[in-house]
């Protein structure tokens, strides 16, 4: 539809740009539905495996719980703080923006440093990936999702950086909308991780 | 330094390759050398690897395709000759560890950069010309799914000259790809080529689902879209959701294979049956992302060619949605034989057949648009003619493999070859030459010869049953799937008689290729200056031959199905009158280039544990795509004053010629 | 002349049928040695003949269509606009379905009656044969009789026989064509496949998937024997003063070999087959791959797997769900195998 509207000419412009961002977020919705079918047979893997511990350590020895509530609540607080900063976006107020999206990036730098701090742990306790199929399937799972997780804090950056050099534009509009979806994605699917894979593997 | 990479890697003892190195480097630097010569090099970079108009890349995906299916096919004749060759007790001149590459890259290849990159390359070419667009949802990205796929096609070259190609069989079953049962770097190579073409596979199915659902011109309802678009709406849908699927147990096996760990090992709780199941949740629904569109293709040609509307149009949308679905389910027919109960192999048998409901019904309105037409047998035409019988009697073949108890002796057994080669030879093969014939003209502004198009599809029709009509017969005598040689003299008969096929085949692609040399030689003849060379029906025959890189210079409006030919019907009235306008266009771009050779890098350096270029390569990517992120330039209009001297030379042409 | 050409024409047509009788004769699928095999032969037949009530029409109209409407034709009917007619789509839909409806009830049927796991009725008792996929060379085991052999496989005519399957390496998969079904052979899994031949003879048996460099070698003589010779092989291969124990004669058998001459070994370690079964589980029962006790909890994450993405892509999750329930049937039988094992009764799956 983009194109359709442009014969309008140079008055038009406003409106071909918010119909070009309506595709693109349109797009990245489809792409994190592909992302999450990635997650889907992640999932199924470890549901296969999770008893294949070949005599190690099984769910119940190695999670703590508490440890990974705070986690949970780190990432959670996050989405919170993202919203926020998108309605800021939607009063037009780039400070407040810049504000909320600094304390987004440091929750969730904050929730993959503990993240990298549990794998450590259990790596250095003798129970790496390497150890059984089930803690093969519980680290991909677990840390294909902190993965995303750095994307989405190097994405972070970069509109940051954008924001201070370019301001809110209809360029950088529709990216903090892709960003925000993604950032709320990646909750989503925490919080399948932490009822499925932590939650029911301590109980 | 160089990781597991030495001297040693290049295989100076295995005369076949040297020799095919040679003269792929002697080709090669010929190529270089002309492109040198005549000053091509700036034009080639900004004429077409940095453009991002839909329908070069779209020619670009077909050029590598067509390339690629040289490699593959001189594998399929390599395969057929040894084994004509080794029967009772004699080795052939191939041993095991070569043959077993070559079964591997000729699947891998024809799949992955022959069948793929037709299809995508149709789509590119066809899509946004058929549903009234200037370019797709997003033309940076297609640029880059393209050089995805073209560096992965070069990893797979590179290792025919660097190291090995996996000898695991095309889809790699664990665990005979992981480490201990495959040490070499031959699995690497196939799992790098897959992760970099599959991502932009992923990229691209997005890419024409977001542009089929959001820039379809005015008037043009879902169900006033051309089948080929539907049936590419299709199979992006599978794309989107199946691909992922490839890239998530590729990983697995990936991280098997490099930091030790045990998805899918015979030990410390991994489970194999896991990756046969996962591998076939992608696999089957990637033989339909394959079909549909060549079922898109045969319904525009047989409509066009027969000058009547397709038959049962709703019919055929619905059929195509019901198949998009139902392929979903049916995966686990590929591996009958593992041993599920009684009534899991029954549901799947009895899914995979009710798929041939909707495809029965489409071949049947196939023929019915033939019904009361008036047919001109064209090329496209005895494509598509071949196709339906050729592709009936696969499904046939099809069906019965779907039957679980009779699979348990089918199964594994040159019976599976001989049935997906009807299917994809007679499918998906047929269908991107008749495509090809049909759409050359949008592409290049003049039509491919004739006479040598039928003798191409003569050749493929004959070849296809002299090699492959053998295998059925030899898989009642117990014959199977990927051996090298074997024991029993009575099949060589069959053995060689295939193996003539296989010639014939070969001539038809020659046939192909003087096609292609006559055609572009007498192209001044053949010129197509009205755009619409067949009197076709759909919008993409509304605009001039070639395409203007814009499309159309004023989007079109839809009424109906065929709304192209119902326009022509009416009148010749057009908007003549009304003002050309500034045209809003995507700038070309580096970017797709650039991280795609980055990703080369990166995909040379993981094969060969080189871990400081692999740095590198990750870095690059990452840079350059902050790069483009930063870029703000991406787009301009094109003033009308230019669109309007475009137009005009187009009709001074029309006026010449009439 | 033209009756002369007619005769030639007869003639041609009488050798080709001939041939293809020929062909059937020596064809391992179409002339079975055993129940199995007869019964899926007759499948094969039976679905070949329903598939031709569609297919034959299909060729004969593209034939006759294309060349009856093609353009140069001025007598034929020509109406550009005729595109629906619900007689023909009724028709096109309906026949289809009837033939798949039909071919749906036989594959329920013939899933059942002859799945694989499934013992077969007979008189005699069912001889157990344990099959071993090795690289690359088969190893059967005879509990029974306490011996093995490797490439030679031997056992009486009219005696049902479970092959227990399983691999000491890659994925590979037992066959023997005359006698029917085959099935794969895993490490650490067992599966089983009940055959039986009906006539005295040495058929030819192979691995059918592919499994590296040996596999092409992978083969194998099956001799169905009287009962008497049958013993008298038994005999012979108790001459061999050849044992297999485990680990030591066992990894060194299944050490990487091509073309692997037949062995006989007049004695084996005693649970030698559980004991390669196991070898990959390598940590007892307890921490095994797949085995049924696991089976209850497996359901439990399969369906959160499912709730947790409803919303999202259904086809996803459903096929998760599949996946669980496909696993989780391999997975069941071996339930019935671990039972086996620790000295329950077995009982074998039938219908899943």
């Amino acid at each position: 539809m983009a194109t359709d509207t442009l014969h309008h000419g140079a008055v038009a412009e406003p409106h071909e740009h918010h119909d070009a961002s309506g595709t693109k977020v349109f797009g990245f919705w489809v792409y994190l539905m592909s992302d999450l079918v990635i997650f889907g047979a992640l999932f199924a893997t470890y549901a296969v495996l999770m008893k294949g511990t070949a005599a190690g350590p099984t769910a119940a020895d190695i999670f703590e719980l508490p440890f990974v509530l705070v986690e949970t609540f780190l990432l959670l607080l996050s989405s919170f703080t993202f919203g926020m900063g998108v309605l800021a976006m939607n009063a037009e107020r780039i400070g407040q923006v810049k504000a909320w999206l600094a304390v987004t990036f440091l929750l969730g730098a904050a929730f993959v440093g503990m993240e990298v701090y549990e794998f450590q742990h259990l790596i250095h306790q003798g129970n790496g990936p390497d150890q059984s199929a089930f803690l093969s399937s519980f680290f991909t799972l677990v840390g294909t999702h902190g993965v995303h997780v750095t994307v989405g804090l190097v994405w972070i950056l970069v509109m940051l950086i954008q924001l201070t050099t370019k301001g809110l534009t209809p360029m950088t509009r529709p990216r903090i909308v892709c960003l925000s979806l993604f950032w709320h994605f990646l909750d989503i699917v925490w919080i399948c991780v932490f009822s499925f894979v932590y939650l029911m593997g301590v109980l | 330094m160089f990781g597991k990479l030495t001297l040693d890697a290049i295989p100076y003892h295995e005369p076949i390759i040297m020799v095919v190195a040679a003269f792929m480097a002697i080709g090669g630097i010929a190529l270089l050398g002309a492109l040198t010569y005549y000053r091509k090099w700036g034009w080639l970079w900004h004429e077409w690897f940095t453009s991002v108009d839909h329908k070069k890349l779209g020619i670009m995906y077909f050029v590598v395709a067509l390339v690629m299916l040289l490699r593959g096919f001189a594998d399929a004749i390599m395969m057929r000759t040894q084994l004509a060759m080794a029967a009772g007790g004699a080795a052939g001149y191939l041993p095991p560890e070569h043959y077993d590459q070559i079964f591997t890259a000729h699947g891998v290849i024809m799949i992955f950069f022959v069948a793929m990159p037709m299809v995508i390359g149709l789509m590119n070419l066809v899509v946004p010309l058929q549903i009234g667009a200037r370019d797709v949802a997003f033309p940076f990205l297609n640029n880059l799914s393209f050089w995805l796929f073209a560096v992965s096609a070069v990893l797979v070259n590179i290792s025919l000259v660097v190291g090995e190609f996996a000898k695991t069989g095309w889809l790699a079953y664990a665990p005979l790809s992981g480490i201990e049962f495959s040490p070499g770097v031959g699995v690497d190579y196939w799992i790098w080529a897959l992760q970099i073409s599959g991502v932009g596979t992923t990229l691209t199915g997005i890419n024409f689902f977001v542009t089929i659902l959001k820039m379809r011109t005015k008037g043009m309802t879902m169900f006033r879209m051309p089948i080929f678009t539907w049936t590419s709406l299709c199979a992006n849908v599978l794309i989107i959701a199946s691909f992922p699927i490839l890239t998530a147990t590729v990983a697995l096996l990936t991280l098997d294979r490099y930091f030790g760990m045990h998805f899918f090992t015979n030990d410390f709780g991994g489970n194999m049956m896991m990756y046969v199941n996962l591998i076939w949740a992608w696999g089957h629904p990637e033989v339909y992302i394959l079909i549909l569109p060549a079922f898109g293709v045969f319904s525009e040609v047989i409509a066009t060619f027969a000058r009547k509307r397709l038959f049962g149009y709703n019919t055929m949308v619905w059929a195509t949605v019901a198949i998009t679905l139902l392929s979903f389910i049916v995966w686990l027919h590929h591996f009958f034989t593992m041993g599920a109960g009684a009534n899991v192999n029954a549901f799947f048998g009895i899914m995979t057949m009710i798929i041939a409901i909707p495809t029965g019904v489409k071949v049947f309105n196939w023929l019915f648009t033939i019904f009361r037409g008036s047919l001109e047998l064209t090329s496209p035409v005895l494509w598509t003619l071949g196709f339906i019988i050729t592709f009936t009697l696969g499904g046939m073949t099809g069906v019965m493999l779907a039957v679980p108890a009779a699979n348990f002796v089918l199964h594994n057994s040159l019976f599976v070859i001989a049935h997906f080669h009807n299917v994809i030879i007679g499918g998906v093969v047929f269908g991107m030459m008749a495509g090809l014939t049909y759409w050359f003209p949008k592409a290049f502004g003049f039509t491919l010869s004739e006479k040598w198009g039928k003798r191409s599809f003569w050749c493929w029709f004959i070849g296809f049953y002299v090699a492959f009509m053998p295998l059925y017969v030899l898989s009642f005598f117990g014959a199977v799937r990927r051996m090298q040689s074997y024991a029993n003299p009575e099949w060589q008969p069959w053995m060689i008689l295939a193996w003539v096929g296989a010639v014939i085949i070969m001539m038809g692609i020659a046939c192909t290729i003087i096609q292609f040399w006559v055609s572009i030689r007498d192209r001044k003849q053949n010129a197509d200056i009205t755009g619409d060379p067949w009197h076709g029906r759909t919008l993409e025959w509304s605009t001039s031959s070639p395409a203007p890189f814009y499309n159309f210079a004023r989007l079109p409006e839809v009424g109906d199905i065929d709304s192209f030919w119902s326009q022509k019907q009416r009148s010749k009235e057009q908007l003549e009158d009304a003002p050309y306008t500034d045209i809003h266009m995507p700038r070309n771009t580096v970017a797709g280039p650039i991280i795609s050779v980055f990703a080369l890098v990166l995909g040379f350096a993981l094969v060969w544990h080189i871990w400081w270029l692999a740095a590198v390569g990750a870095l690059g990517v990452v840079a350059s795509f902050l790069a483009r992120v930063f870029n703000d330039d991406i787009d301009y209009y094109v003033p009308a004053a230019e669109v309007e001297r475009i137009e005009r030379e187009h009709q001074q042409r029309l006026e010449a010629q009439a | 002349m033209r009756q002369h050409t007619l005769w030639r024409r007869r003639g041609t047509l009488v050798l080709v049928l001939l041939c293809l009788l020929l062909t059937g004769c020596s064809s391992a699928l179409l002339d079975p040695k055993g129940q199995v095999g007869i019964e899926q032969r007759s499948l094969i037949l039976t679905s070949f003949g329903l598939m031709l009530i569609v297919v034959i029409p299909v060729i004969a109209m593209t034939i006759l269509f294309g060349w009856r409407y093609r353009r140069s034709n001025s007598v034929a009917k020509y109406l550009p606009d005729w595109a629906h007619s619900n007689w023909i789509e009724a028709a096109v839909w309906t026949v289809p379905c009837l033939i798949i409806a039909v071919l749906a009830f036989l594959t329920w049927q013939t899933s059942h009656s002859l799945d694989p796991h499934k013992p077969l009725e007979s008189n005699t008792a069912t001889m157990e044969i344990q099959a071993v996929a090795l690289d690359w060379k088969w190893l059967f085991i005879y509990p029974e009789q306490g011996i093995a052999s490797v490439n030679e496989l031997a056992f009486p005519v009219d005696t049902p026989v479970r092959f227990r399957v399983s691999s000491g390496s890659v994925m590979n998969a037992f066959f023997i064509p005359h006698l029917g079904s085959q099935i794969y052979a895993m490490a650490g899994m067992d599966n089983d496949v009940h055959l039986v031949a009906d006539k005295v003879g040495t058929y030819p048996g192979r691995s059918t998937n592919y499994s590296g460099a040996g596999f092409s070698g992978m083969t194998f003589e099956a001799h169905v024997t009287t009962p008497a010779e049958f013993d008298e092989w038994v005999a012979g291969v108790r001459a061999s003063s050849e044992i297999l124990t485990y680990p030591e004669g066992y990894s060194e058998l299944a050490k990487p070999s091509e073309y692997h001459p037949v062995e006989y070994f007049s004695a084996v370690s005693p649970e030698l087959y559980e004991s390669i079964l196991l070898s990959f589980g390598g940590h007892g029962a307890s921490g095994d791959v797949g085995h049924g006790e696991h089976g209850g909890h497996r359901e439990a994450p399969g369906d959160a797997l499912h709730e947790s993405h409803s919303e999202v892509n259904e086809l996803e999750s459903a096929s998760s769900a599949h996946h669980q329930a496909a696993i989780g049937h391999v997975t069941n039988q071996h339930a019935s195998e671990d039972r086996a094992m620790s000295g329950y009764p077995t009982s074998v799956e039938a219908g899943g």
